[in-house]
């Protein structure tokens, strides 16, 4: 019996964390309860990319949008929806309060100006069922490469498209398959790197999550062309559910003969087997990651010779972002030219001409849609921001875009025009990335910001050489003596001349990206470093030692009645004033910690 | 399960075809039940079953049903509306029973023939 609805709950990692599993079970239970069972069906899909407003479920064919659900709202949903046909506006997607709620998910801005390649097939297919992924073309890019081409023609078709590495380094994929491909010997790997590990990016996850089947495709389609047999996958073992999916995927894969010996009749074969990484950032880096693989600590080694000649186990290995495998099979389905047309440049001649295609970013901080969203190429970021995110929070004014996660740079407001190309990107001091975009509003502290990103490339820096190892360790030193008001103008130049020291003299990327953060905030926001090293002062506030707290006593005698809160909440005891009377802050003992400042229900106490 | 074919993975593509477009909202027809209290009392329930029966036995790839509330006149339930990809204007039929509905495939859904006699009128309701 074929279904009449189908209600397409999300499970990506965002949804399930806010209990989408127990609203799948809750609705099962309830359409039998209504005899409903028969008419309309539950799938599970991954993830739907408004994460922001999760848990989400689409209800098909009418595309109505609900939002923030919690199992006990299903039987009224059930009722009114499936039974008496009155889509419930309560649930639905609501821009701000001023606007009606919108009912189709096409309608949502958030959605209407994406572009969907390497996640086409989010929301709209179970991932965990193979059937579902060639229902929507799926392996049909394989079995037209292995029919209709020959290995030289897949790899010509890639660098046609001008399809450019989406892990952040932007090297024309078509380029690194044709060198691997010319080096001799039998024995030779294709590796998925799914190692994603920049703080607030979650691509890769998204991708596995809701569409495995494409990413074993693509590394399909290229082993093919690239004549190897076998594949890996390293991905972290903290994306539980990605890990799951990808190995039912492949056993799946495995049942249907897509991947083993034969493949559609042909003498092509092929195997992936999965590798887990234990959570370190530099494994993301491509020698590092063969490293792990081989069982040898995860450490970068100098790239003289490319691992297209000598990578895992020293066989000639060629090395794919998780997204960048994701967008093959489209490629070869559907041709070159069909990629092209999206993006900026032109790459007939020159591959290194233009960013074709799309780019997935993980955009999240201080925007009111957060999410994950697929644009196309040569989109500006203010159109990201604004009409996909939806703004800043609370109506506040921007300060910057951090794209490209710890090795990106932050790009000023004034800068929001720019494209988002890898070149137009990198010009400005800041980088792709693998799709990490956070956005920074006034409350944001710049400094604050550059120490976060120090702080965390300082602990993942492998150690390995000393300008990585230790000038990012003096570099957060300076960056949290600024932020407690040590700092001096002189800093500012030996941060600078550090920043130029670690990227000239590291080995790899780690190194060579870790001060783009502190690069550009010079750059950019000068002023906000030197308001600190000359004034002693946080223009954001958010550099709590440079603060000076105090209690406006009129609120906190007339509308907080003197509630003791912040008395009890300091660590000091720095607070005195009896109950229901004004309270008061002694300066000397307070360390300025600001716990009386989250604490204060009333507003009652002051930053200056 | 033996190694698939290329004809399988076409195969598997034409057997889910109809799930697949109704996920993505994609048809040549859309039949909506009115579904109120006052529907649902006049039958609605068995107008939704024969039409999914309908649809079933003929096997169409492209029709799709979905429900929704009161239609406001609710001495002609149960009643359906009807939109053609092809058509400007959707269509409600009244007084609906699995006999007609069978009429409204034969004609309408397959032949793009309006069914005059149960027709109430052409169009849509204005909305403020």
């Amino acid at each position: 019996m074929a279904y009449r609805t189908y209600l397409m709950v999300c499970a990506g990692t965002g949804c399930v964390a806010n209990q989408s599993i127990k609203i799948k079970d809750t609705l099962i239970k309830e359409l039998e309860k209504k005899g409903l069972q028969d008419e309309v069906a539950v799938v599970t899909t991954g993830c739907n990319g408004f994460c922001g407003v999760g848990p989400i479920m689409v209800v098909q064919p009418d595309g109505i949008f609900y939002q923030l659900l919690k199992s006990s709202d299903i039987p009224y949903l059930v009722e009114e929806h499936l039974i008496k046909g009155r889509p419930v506006k309560k649930f639905m997607y609501i821009p701000s309060e001023k606007e009606p709620p919108i009912p189709k998910m096409s309608d949502i801005d958030f959605f209407k100006k994406q572009v969907l390649i390497a996640l086409r097939n989010r929301g709209l297919i179970d991932p965990e069922k193979i059937e579902e992924y060639i229902a929507r073309g799926g392996y049909s890019g394989l079995a037209k490469a292995l029919t209709e081409m020959t290995p030289d023609q897949v790899i010509n078709e890639v660098k046609k498209s001008g399809l450019r590495g989406r892990g952040g380094g932007g090297f024309p994929t078509g380029i690194k398959w044709e060198t691997m491909k010319k080096v001799p010997g039998d024995v030779r790997f294709v590796i998925c790197n799914a190692d994603e590990g920049d703080p607030g990016a979650f691509m890769d996850r998204s991708i596995i999550e809701s569409d495995p089947h494409a990413v074993i495709e693509g590394m399909l389609i290229g082993a093919y062309g690239m004549g190897s047999t076998q594949g890996y996958v390293y991905i972290r073992n903290e994306y539980p559910i990605a890990l799951e999916r990808l190995l039912k995927a492949i056993a799946q894969a495995k049942e249907y003969g897509l991947l083993g010996e034969n493949i559609f009749g042909t003498d092509f074969k092929f195997d992936i087997r999965i590798i887990r990484g234990a959570g370190a950032f530099v494994c993301g880096e491509s020698t590092a990651l063969m490293a792990s693989i081989q069982g040898m600590p995860g450490e970068p080694r100098a790239k003289y010779v490319h691992t297209v000649e000598k990578g895992l186990f020293d066989f000639p290995t060629c090395l794919n972002n998780v997204e960048t495998w994701a967008n093959v099979p489209q490629i070869i389905q559907k041709g070159a030219e069909w990629f092209t047309q999206i993006g900026t440049g032109d790459v007939t001649n020159d591959p290194w001409g233009g960013s074709k295609g799309t780019k997935v970013f993980s955009l999240t901080g201080k925007v009111v849609n957060t999410g994950l969203v697929e644009v196309p190429m040569g989109i500006t970021l203010r159109e990201i921001i604004y009409d996909i995110g939806g703004g800043i929070k609370d109506g506040k004014k921007i300060k910057a875009v951090q794209t490209g996660g710890p090795s990106g740079g932050f790009i000023p407001e004034s800068m929001l025009d720019l494209p988002v190309d890898f070149d137009e990107l990198t010009k400005v001091g800041s980088m792709m990335g693998s799709g990490g975009m956070i956005i920074a509003d006034e409350d944001n502290c710049i400094v604050d910001m550059a120490k976060y990103f120090l702080n965390f490339t300082q602990e993942e820096s492998c150690g390995k050489c000393i300008p990585c190892r230790e000038g990012t360790k003096r570099m957060y030193d300076i960056l949290e003596n600024i932020s407690v008001g040590k700092g001096t103008e002189e800093d500012l130049e030996l941060l600078e001349d550090l920043s130029y020291m670690v990227v000239e003299s590291s080995l790899c990327a780690l190194g060579g990206s870790a001060p783009n953060p502190v690069l550009t905030s010079l750059k950019y926001f000068k002023d906000e470093y030197l308001t600190h090293v000359r004034e002693k002062k946080c223009p954001a506030k958010a550099c709590r030692q440079l603060n000076v707290y105090t209690i406006d006593e009129e609120i906190c005698a007339t509308v907080g009645h003197g509630c003791d809160l912040c008395k009890k909440s300091c660590p000091d005891f720095a607070i005195f004033g009896e109950t229901k009377k004004a309270h008061h802050i002694d300066q000397m003992k307070c360390h300025k910690c600001g716990a009386c400042y989250d604490a204060c229900n009333f507003k009652a106490i002051k930053v200056e | 399960m033996p190694k698939i074919t290329i004809a399988d993975l076409e195969k598997i593509r034409e057997d889910t075809k109809r799930t697949l477009n109704f996920r993505l909202g994609t048809c040549k027809a859309k039949i909506t039940v009115h579904m109120g209290t006052c529907g649902i009392a006049a039958g609605a329930r068995d107008i939704l079953s024969s039409v999914m029966k309908e649809i079933e036995e003929r096997k169409l790839m492209d029709v799709i049903v979905t429900n929704s509330g009161c239609a406001g006149l609710c001495s002609k339930e149960p009643m359906i509306t009807v939109e053609m990809a092809n058509e400007p204007a959707p269509v409600k039929y009244i007084d609906m029973t699995p006999a007609k509905i069978k009429k409204i495939f034969d004609s309408h859904i397959l032949k793009n023939e309006l069914v005059k006699e149960y027709a109430l009128a052409l169009g849509s309701e204005k909305t403020a």
